[in-house]
C-alpha cells in the first residue's frame, strides 16, 4: 500500500483505525500477557505438570525452571551472581547451607501467607528471607531381608554401627562430595560431640567406624546402586545413608512389604528452603510463587514428586508414604549458624580421621 | 590480510568465551575488595600436602597416557593397515566410551569386579581415550605411502628398524598431538578419580572443585593458576618435542595404502589386537548393554518402555525422543561451532611460525578446572550481554573442548601437503584461492572431518563446564541419566542404562555417518 496515493484523510482514519486497534489489542493482551518468572534449583526439583499448570491458571504466571546441579551449586551460583540475579526465586537451600545465603544477602524477606500452618520448629530465620517448603531426613537404612537371614539383629543406633558384629556391613558417602555424606557427618556431630578433654567425640566415632570396616564412596549412586544389598545387583552392604523416604523403592512385587528398613535414631533433619532473590524484577509475582509452594496442592505433591516430606502439618501423606516411610519422631539437627561456620573444618577433620 | 583473518576467528573466540571468563572468575579469587591478595599462591606453593597431590596428578596423567598409546597404536595400525569387513563399524565403536558418563562406566567396572584402585582409575583412563590415539594417529597412518617402508625392507632393513626409522618419524607429530590431549584429559580427571580412585585420592582438579565449592575463590583460584602453568608447560614441551618437523609427505587415498588380510601372520594379528582392545573397551560396554534388557524375570525391552512411562506426570519428565533431539542439536551446533574456529585455527597454525603458540592456546581449555569455567561464564556473561542462562553457552562450552581436536588432527594433515602441489598450481595460472580451495582444502578436509567427530562425541557425552552452570531445561540424554541415577530403584536404575544404550547407538550411528561423509568426500582423491 503506498500512502501516496490516499487522500489525506483517509491517511487519518487509516492511522486512527490503527491506532485503536493496537490500543485494544495491547489492552486484552496486557491484561493477559503471563509474566514469566524464572526459578533456580537442584537437578532432584520436581511438581506435577499439572500442579504448576494450575498455578498458571490461577494466576497468569509462568515458571521457568532452571536446573543448575545439586544444591551446594545452585546456592553458589546465586551467590556468584547476586548482583544480576539469574533467576527471581531460588529453592532448594537446605539447612546446612542456609546461613551461608542469607550471609551472603541473596533473599529478599517475605513472609508467605500460610507460615501459621507450618510447624515453628522449621521457622529458621526470624526475618522470613527463607521459607520452609519440605523436610526430609537422612538416616541409615538396613536391608531388613539380610539381617533375618544372618540370624542378626537389626541395628538400632549409630552406636551399634561400631560393634563387632557389624563390621564391614556400613557403605556411607564421602561429605566432601555428596549431599548425603555431609548430613550424615553432621548426625554423627549432633549426637557425639566435638571432643572433650577426656576424648569421645565425634572423631573418635569415626575412628571405631574405619576400625569396623566401614566403606566410603564418592555419592549416593555408588552407595546404593553398586553397595547396598537391598539396592544392587551384587551388593556387599546391608547397610547404607540414604532417606527416611527410600525404603519405599525397595517395595516387593505384592507391594505388600519394602525390604529395606531406617534406624530411625540415626537420622539427620534437612529442611529445605526458597526465597525471593534480591533483585529480581517482579518481585510480587515471585511471592506469588512462594505462597503457591506453601499451598496445600503443592506441598501435597512433594511427597510423591521430590520423596520427602511437606513442611505443614495438616497434610495427608500419599498410602506409599504413609505404609512404608517411618518418620522419626527425634530427628538429630544442629544450628544452621553452627554448621555454616564449622563445615569445612569438619570436613578436614573428617577426611584426616576417615581417608588418611 | 587472509592470515590475519585466520587468526582472528580463534583468538577471538577463544578470548571471549575462555579467556575472559577465566580470567574474571581468577581475578575474583585473588583481587577480592579490590586489592591484590597473592597470600593464597603463597600458601598453595608452600603447603606440602598440596605437592603431593600435584605429584600424584602429574604421575597418574603421565602413566595413563603412556598406557593409552600402548593399547591404542597397535589397534591403530590394525584399522588404518588392514582392510576387513566391519573396519568402519570398529571404529565407530571405539569413541563409545568417549561418550559414557563416568558414573555408569564406574559401575560397569564395578559390575566386572574391580573396586576401587589406581589400577581401576588407569584403566578407566585407558578406556577413555584410546579413541583419541586411535582415530587421531589412525586417520594420518592410513593415508602414509607405504611404499617408503617396502623400499626400505627391500633394502635390507628389518621390521623394527623400518618401524622405528620410518614408521615413528612419519607419524610423530599426530602421536605427539594424541598423547598431550590423552594427557590433559587424564591430568584434569574428575569423575573418575573421585568415584573410582575411592575417597582419599584427590587430584588438582578434585581440589580445586572442593575449593570452588566451599565458595574458597581464593585458594581454587590459586590452585587454577597452578593447573594453568603446568598445562602450558606440557603443552610447550610437547610443541618442541614436535618441532616444525612435519615434513612434506606424500599422502595416499586410504583405499590404497590398506592391504587385504594375507595369511596366518596378519590374521593372528588382527584377531589379537582387535580381541584385546575388544576386551578392554568392549566388555564394560556389554555389562551396561545386558543390563538394560535384564528386566529380572527375563530380557525385554521393560526398561526401554519405562524410559517413557516413569513418572511421565512429573515436570522433570522428557520424552526420550525429545532428549535425542536435544542430544543431536546440541552436538551439531557444537560441532559446527568447532568447525567454524577449528579450520580457520588449523591453518593458521600450520602455515605461520607463531602458529605453535597458538596452538597451546586454543588447548588450553583441556586442562583447565571445568568449575572454574562454569564460574568464569556466570560471573562475566552478565548483563547487559546476559548469556548465562541462554542454551547457546552449552555448545559454546562443548566447542571449546572439541576445537583442540580439530585443530591437533588437522595441522599434521596440513603441513604434510607437498608445497610444490601448489606451486604447480600457481604455475599453471590457479589464483590463491583456486589453490587454497583445490589443493589445501581437500586434503586438510580429511583431519577436520575426523576432528568434527570427536567434537560431535564430546558434546553427546556431555561433560566439563556445562555440568556447573543453570540450564534452562532442555535435558539431553546423559541429562536424563543422571536423574534416573538419582532415585532408588530397579526400574530407575534399568532406565538409566537404557538411556545409555540409547546414547551408545547413537554414537555409533553419528560416527558411521561422518566416516561416511568423509568416504564420499575424499574417496577419491
Amino acid at each position: 500500500m503506498s500512502f501516496r496515493r490516499m487522500s489525506p484523510r483517509r491517511v487519518l482514519t487509516f492511522v486512527v483505525v490503527v491506532c485503536l486497534t493496537v490500543g485494544a489489542l495491547a489492552t486484552v493482551v496486557g491484561a493477559r500477557e503471563p509474566v514469566t518468572i524464572t526459578l533456580i534449583t537442584h537437578d532432584s526439583f520436581n511438581v506435577s505438570k499439572s500442579v504448576l499448570r494450575a498455578f498458571t491458571r490461577s494466576t497468569g504466571i509462568k515458571v521457568r525452571v532452571l536446573r543448575a546441579g545439586d544444591a551446594g551449586q545452585v546456592l553458589n551460583q546465586a551467590i556468584l551472581t547476586k548482583d544480576h540475579p539469574l533467576a527471581d526465586v531460588l529453592y532448594g537451600v537446605d539447612n546446612t547451607y542456609l546461613s551461608r545465603g542469607l550471609n551472603n544477602a541473596i533473599f529478599e524477606p517475605y513472609k508467605a501467607k500460610a507460615l501459621d500452618t507450618v510447624p515453628a520448629e522449621y521457622l529458621l530465620d526470624a526475618r522470613h528471607r527463607a521459607t520452609p517448603i519440605d523436610r526430609s531426613y537422612v538416616c541409615v537404612n538396613d536391608d531388613k531381608r539380610w539381617f533375618a537371614d544372618h540370624n542378626l539383629a537389626r541395628p538400632t543406633s549409630l552406636g551399634d554401627l561400631t560393634l563387632p558384629e557389624y563390621r564391614g556391613l556400613l557403605v556411607v558417602e564421602n561429605p566432601a562430595t555428596s549431599s548425603t555424606g555431609l548430613p550424615f557427618l553432621l548426625a554423627t556431630i549432633a549426637e557425639f560431640g566435638e571432643a572433650e578433654a577426656g576424648g569421645g567425640g565425634w572423631r573418635d566415632y569415626w575412628s571405631r567406624l574405619r576400625a569396623n570396616d566401614v566403606l566410603v564412596v564418592d555419592g549416593w549412586e555408588q552407595a546404593w546402586y553398586e553397595h547396598f544389598t537391598a539396592g544392587a545387583e551384587n551388593g556387599d552392604r546391608p547397610l547404607v545413608v540414604s532417606y527416611a523416604s527410600s525404603p519405599p523403592a525397595t517395595v516387593n512385587k505384592a507391594g505388600t512389604n519394602a525390604r529395606a528398613g531406617t534406624l530411625l535414631k540415626s537420622c539427620f533433619e534437612q529442611v529445605e528452603f526458597a526465597g525471593v532473590l534480591r533483585g529480581t524484577e517482579h518481585p510480587s509475582a515471585a511471592r506469588d510463587l512462594i505462597d503457591f509452594m506453601l499451598s496445600k496442592r503443592f506441598q501435597e505433591d512433594v511427597p510423591g514428586q521430590m520423596y520427602v516430606f511437606p513442611v505443614r502439618d495438616d497434610v495427608e501423606l500419599p498410602a506409599e508414604f504413609a505404609r512404608f516411610v517411618e518418620v522419626p519422631s527425634d530427628p538429630l539437627a544442629l544450628a544452621s549458624d553452627l554448621i555454616d561456620e564449622n563445615r569445612d573444618r569438619w570436613i578436614r577433620e573428617w577426611t584426616e580421621t576417615v581417608l588418611r | 590480510m587472509r592470515r590475519l583473518a585466520l587468526w582472528a576467528i580463534p583468538v577471538a573466540f577463544l578470548g571471549f568465551f575462555f579467556v575472559y571468563p577465566v580470567v574474571t572468575i581468577i581475578g575474583r579469587g585473588l583481587w577480592p575488595g579490590g586489592h591484590l591478595d597473592l597470600s593464597p599462591v603463597a600458601d598453595v606453593v608452600t603447603n606440602p600436602s598440596l605437592r603431593s597431590v600435584l605429584w600424584f596428578t602429574v604421575w597418574q596423567a603421565a602413566v595413563s597416557t603412556v598406557l593409552t598409546l600402548l593399547v591404542a597404536l597397535p589397534t591403530a595400525f590394525v584399522l588404518a593397515r588392514l582392510r576387513f569387513r566391519g573396519r568402519s563399524l570398529v571404529r565407530a565403536l571405539m569413541t563409545v566410551p568417549f561418550v559414557l558418563p563416568t558414573v555408569v562406566v564406574a559401575s560397569s567396572f564395578r559390575a566386572l569386579g574391580f573396586d576401587t584402585s589406581i589400577v581401576a582409575i588407569l584403566l578407566a583412563h585407558v578406556f577413555f581415550n584410546v579413541a583419541v590415539v586411535v582415530r587421531t594417529v589412525g586417520g594420518l597412518w592410513s593415508h602414509l605411502d607405504p611404499r617408503q617402508e617396502d623400499a626400505a625392507r627391500v633394502l635390507g632393513a628389518n621390521r623394527l628398524r623400518v618401524f622405528t626409522s620410518i614408521t615413528i618419524p612419519a607419524l610423530r607429530p599426530a602421536i605427539l598431538a594424541a598423547a598431550s590431549i590423552v594427557y590433559l584429559f587424564c591430568f584434569t580427571s574428575f569423575g573418575v578419580i573421585l568415584i573410582l580412585g575411592g575417597s582419599g585420592r584427590a587430584t588438582l582438579e578434585t581440589e580445586i572443585f572442593r575449593q570452588a565449592t566451599q565458595l574458597n575463590l581464593p585458594t581454587a583460584a590459586a590452585l587454577s593458576i597452578a593447573q594453568l602453568l603446568a598445562t602450558v608447560a606440557m603443552l610447550v614441551v610437547a610443541g618442541r618435542l614436535q618441532g616444525r618437523r612435519d615434513v612434506a609427505m606424500d599422502l595416499q587415498p586410504a583405499i590404497e595404502t590398506a592391504r587385504p588380510i594375507r595369511g596366518r601372520g596378519d590374521r593372528a594379528l588382527l584377531i589379537g589386537v582387535l580381541g584385546s582392545a575388544a576386551v578392554l573397551l568392549g566388555t564394560p560396554i556389554a555389562v551396561l548393554i545386558v543390563r538394560s534388557f535384564d528386566t529380572g524375570t527375563g530380557f525385554g525391552f521393560g526398561f526401554y518402555r519405562a524410559l517413557s512411562s516413569l513418572r511421565a506426570d512429573s515436570v522433570l519428565f522428557v520424552p526420550p525422543v525429545e532428549a535425542i533431539g536435544n542430544s543431536l542439536l546440541y552436538a551439531t551446533a557444537a560441532t559446527v561451532l568447532a568447525l567454524l574456529v577449528g579450520g580457520p585455527a588449523a591453518f593458521a597454525v600450520a602455515r605461520s611460525r607463531r602458529g605453535g603458540t597458538l596452538d597451546v592456546v586454543l588447548a588450553l581449555p583441556l586442562g583447565v578446572s571445568a568449575v572454574m569455567v562454569g564460574f568464569g561464564f556466570l560471573i562475566a556473561f552478565d548483563p547487559p550481554v546476559d548469556l548465562r542462562s541462554s542454551w547457546v553457552l552449552v555448545p559454546i562450552a562443548h566447542a571449546l573442548v572439541g576445537i583442540p581436536f580439530v585443530v591437533r588432527i588437522a595441522v599434521p594433515v596440513i603441513r604434510s601437503i607437498d608445497p610444490r602441489l601448489r606451486e604447480a598450481a600457481a604455475v599453471l595460472g590457479a589464483s590463491p584461492r583456486t589453490i587454497w580451495r583445490e589443493v589445501d582444502l581437500p586434503v586438510a578436509a580429511r583431519g577436520l572431518m575426523v576432528g568434527a567427530g570427536f567434537a560431535f562425541a564430546i558434546s553427546l557425552g556431555e561433560f566439563g563446564a556445562t555440568a556447573f552452570i543453570a540450564r534452562p531445561d532442555r535435558p539431553t540424554l546423559p541429562v536424563v541419566v543422571f536423574r534416573l541415577l538419582g532415585q532408588p530403584g530397579a526400574q530407575n536404575f534399568g532406565a538409566a542404562m537404557a538411556a545409555s544404550t540409547i546414547l551408545v547407538v547413537l554414537t555409533v550411528a553419528a560416527m558411521l555417518g561422518i566416516e561416511r561423509l568423509r568416504a564420499s568426500e575424499l574417496g577419491a582423491f
